[in-house]
């Protein structure tokens, strides 16, 4: 029978965490038990995209956009969409500034200023079938290379197109690939490198998860076009899904010969294998990822000579990123004039960014290089939630910075960040509202940074080090105005003397938020305050006993017993008991209890200062 | 496989997916109101599929629609044209879907005894 119906049920995994797989099973249950089995034809996904609304699904042909589904919307939708043709309006995305209900999922705000090229089919077809991977042109770009290009014209389309590498240093792809075919060598290898370490960036395993072929033939074409016959995908076995993904596409495609020997009969041979890491940031970096397949302790070592000269097993090798792969397909097909009439002058094609922290939507998207910050959380990102107000975005994660609200329209391009002071890196972007504090958040990635070095050079695994035990001085409100300075030199030296990229830009975002946010720094030294109200010892929580009630909410929940006070009686916090959990807060009924200012914060430090001066 | 082993698992592949790009020739729309379905549309809407299935017409799109206030001529089926206005059809049973999917959808003439309505 005929479909007329296309259900397609996200599949990705904030997705399934929320719970998609049994909106997917009662669907199919229900489907069943009303014979609707034969004509409506229901696709498990990769991301769609807005993850924050999940479980999301689209009914194809007229578009709608559901978002937040359970079990219990299952038979109403049936029975009025699926049936009878009326949309079930309760769970169509309804657009949070108008309460507006959108009926199709192209006039979604969040879709609407998007341009989807890597993540075109992410979400629109089933990640485990080949066929419906062909259907929109798959593997025709493999098979117009092998069988029309010579490697040099892939090269120059390549070049031509301007696209630069999708995984943080933004190096050309076209010239990569030509330094991998120029370097000598009977034996060439290509890796696909999916480690993805940035916190917040998940770009790459919705790729994997959601279009694996795409990835596969880029690889393919890149291998192509040097010369190699084998490929690597470096994938963290934390992404158990994005694996098993991949692993079926790479069964189907060498099962239809799109792997393998001799493939469109023209003579070029070329299959992948899947290495599996442990999830250390630093194998990300492309000479400790090596080490690592290589069966090494995952080091970076010192370049040159690059892996394009001297990579896997002493082999001239070509590493690329997921997203940077996943888009030449849609290079080769369309065009570099194509690819290259989007984005700017020097950053060319759409960027995929995972939008995550304060912002109302949070999720995967994709829009064209160029586009400003502003359109990126307000248009697209639906602004900030709870009417706070915006304070930064930190891009780029532990490599990059802070751009505060005065650049809001800064067009989002390799350059303009990279002179901000914040990179593009993988695309992570971490939106950060009033009640964030810059100097802990700055701790956090430093503290990232030193748990991740590997521990090969003193730069990285001393300095970092100390950068961090000054941070944490200057949150506890123990800082010095010397010890600025002293970050600063150390954030310098390090950066011009670590080994590999990891030590070269971890100082990052202790030197933005310094250059945007001094003051909250110098508020933290001069007068051991927290404007934010976030560094626990800087601040006190105290009972505003003309707003107490004396419910004992507050008393009752305290994991410290810290609240004293008798029943209809005011109660009050002792500070000096007090762990600035925040659990009080969030129970007063009558919001009686606020973070206190400077003046009680001294009162502790001076306690905490005696005792150490006892002991 | 060849190059063209490939085009022709595409031309097949395609027409699986063809609802997801909302592309279409020919659109039908059964009613399937509470009265509609009383008055058999569900059967009207699978002879439709199964016959549009059998002739391969995967240009032409089947879906569902609520009342249209025409309960005497229950079900009702629109079939709209790019370009050539809707042609609005009652008393649509199975054998006049089938009769329908023959002469107006593959031959482009109308089924004149059952129309209701023209809308250029
Ligand atoms: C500490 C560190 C971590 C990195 N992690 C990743 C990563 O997770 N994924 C990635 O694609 N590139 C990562 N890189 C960049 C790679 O070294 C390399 O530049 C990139 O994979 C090249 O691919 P591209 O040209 O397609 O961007 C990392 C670099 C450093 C210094």
């Amino acid at each position: 029978m005929k479909k007329r119906l296309d259900v397609l049920i996200c599949g990705g995994g904030a997705c399934l965490s929320s719970h998609s797989q049994d909106v997917k099973n009662k669907f199919i249950e229900v489907l069943k038990a009303k014979g609707l089995t034969d004509e409506i034809n229901l696709v498990e996904t990769g991301c769609m995209g807005p993850c924050e609304m999940g479980p999301v699904m689209v009914v194809y042909p007229d578009g709608s956009f559901y978002v937040q589904l359970t079990e219990n919307d299952v038979e109403p939708i049936v029975e009025e969409h699926f049936l009878k043709g009326r949309p079930y309006q309760k769970k169509l995305w309804a657009a949070p500034e108008a309460r507006k209900i959108v009926e199709e999922k192209r006039q979604v705000p969040f879709f609407e200023k998007q341009q989807k090229v890597v993540l075109a089919l992410c979400g629109k077809i089933d990640p485990e079938s080949v066929d419906e991977y062909i259907a929109n042109r798959g593997y025709e770009a493999l098979g117009k290379v092998v069988t029309e290009m010579t490697p040099e014209a892939v090269i120059e389309e390549m070049l031509k197109s301007g696209q630069r590498g999708r995984g943080g240093a933004g190096f050309p792809t076209g010239l990569k690939w030509k330094f991998g075919k120029a370097s000598e060598g009977k034996q060439k290898y290509i890796v696909c490198n999916a480690d993805e370490g940035d916190p917040g960036a998940f770009m790459d395993r919705a790729v994997l998860e959601g279009d694996p072929h795409s990835v596969i033939e880029g690889m393919a074409i890149a291998a192509y076009s040097i010369g190699a016959d084998k490929g690597f995908v470096y994938c963290r076995a934390e992404y158990p899904l994005a694996i098993k993904r991949l692993e079926a596409a790479l069964k189907q495609a060498r099962a239809m010969g799109l792997l393998g020997k001799n493939i469109f009969e023209s003579g070029f041979s070329f299959d992948i294998e899947v290495r599996m890491g442990a999830g250390a940031f630093v194998c990300g970096e492309e000479t400790a990822l090596m080490a690592s397949i290589e069966g090494k302790r995952g080091q970076p070592r010192p370049k040159p000579p690059f892996p394009a000269q001297k990579g896997l097993w002493g082999h001239p090798t070509v590493i690329n990123n997921v997203e940077t792969l996943a888009a030449i397909r849609h290079i080769i097909l369309n065009g570099a004039d194509w690819y290259a009439s989007i984005g700017t002058e020097k950053s060319k094609g759409t960027k995929v960014f995972a939008l995550s922290g304060k912002v109302v939507n949070t999720g995967l998207v994709e829009v064209p290089m160029g586009i400003t910050l502003r359109e990126l959380l307000y248009d697209i990102g639906g602004g900030i939630p709870n009417g706070k107000k915006f304070k930064a975005v930190q891009t780029g994660g532990p490599s990059g910075g802070c751009i505060p609200a005065a650049h809001m329209d800064t067009p989002l391009d390799y350059e303009s960040l990279t002179k901000l002071g914040a990179i593009m890196g993988s695309g992570g972007v971490i939106v950060l509202d009033e009640d964030t504090c810059m100097v802990n958040v700055a701790k956090f990635f430093l503290e990232f940074s030193v748990e991740e070095s590997c521990g090969q050079c003193a730069p990285c695994r001393i300095g970092l080090k100390q950068m961090h035990d000054l941070l944490e001085k200057i949150c506890e409100g123990k800082g010095k105005m010397e010890d600025l300075d002293l970050l600063e030199s150390l954030a310098h030296t390090i950066k011009a003397t670590s080994l590999c990229g990891l030590g070269q830009t971890a100082p990052n975002p202790v030197l933005s938020t310094m250059k945007y946010f001094r003051d909250e720094y110098e508020a933290h030294i001069k007068e051991q305050r927290c404007p934010a109200g976030v560094c626990k010892d800087l601040i006190s929580y105290v009972v505003d006993e003309s707003k107490c009630i004396g419910c004992t909410a507050c008393a009752r929940t305290c994991p410290v017993s810290a609240i004293s006070g008798a029943p209809k009686q005011k109660h009050r916090i002792d500070p000096s008991i007090c762990t600035r959990c925040g659990s009080c807060i969030v129970k007063c009924p009558v919001k009686a209890i606020y973070i206190g200012p400077g003046a009680v914060k001294r009162e502790v430090e001076s306690k905490k200062l005696h005792l150490e001066k006892t002991l | 496989m060849k190059l063209e082993d490939l085009k022709k698992i595409r031309e097949k592949a395609e027409k699986d997916i063809v609802l997801r790009d909302g592309k279409s020739r020919i659109k039908v729309t059964v009613g399937m109101g509470t009265s509609g379905i009383a008055a058999g549309a569900r059967e009207t809407l699978k002879a439709f599929l199964e016959e549009i299935e059998k002739r391969g017409l995967h240009d032409v799109l089947v879906t569902q629609a609520g009342e249209k206030g025409l309960s005497s001529h229950e079900p009702v089926v629109t079939v709209s044209e790019e370009g050539k206005g809707q042609v609005v059809y009652g008393n649509v049973t199975r054998d006049v879907a089938v009769k329908i999917v023959a002469e107006h959808l593959v031959n482009g003439s109308p089924v004149s005894a059952n129309i209701i309505e023209v809308n250029k």
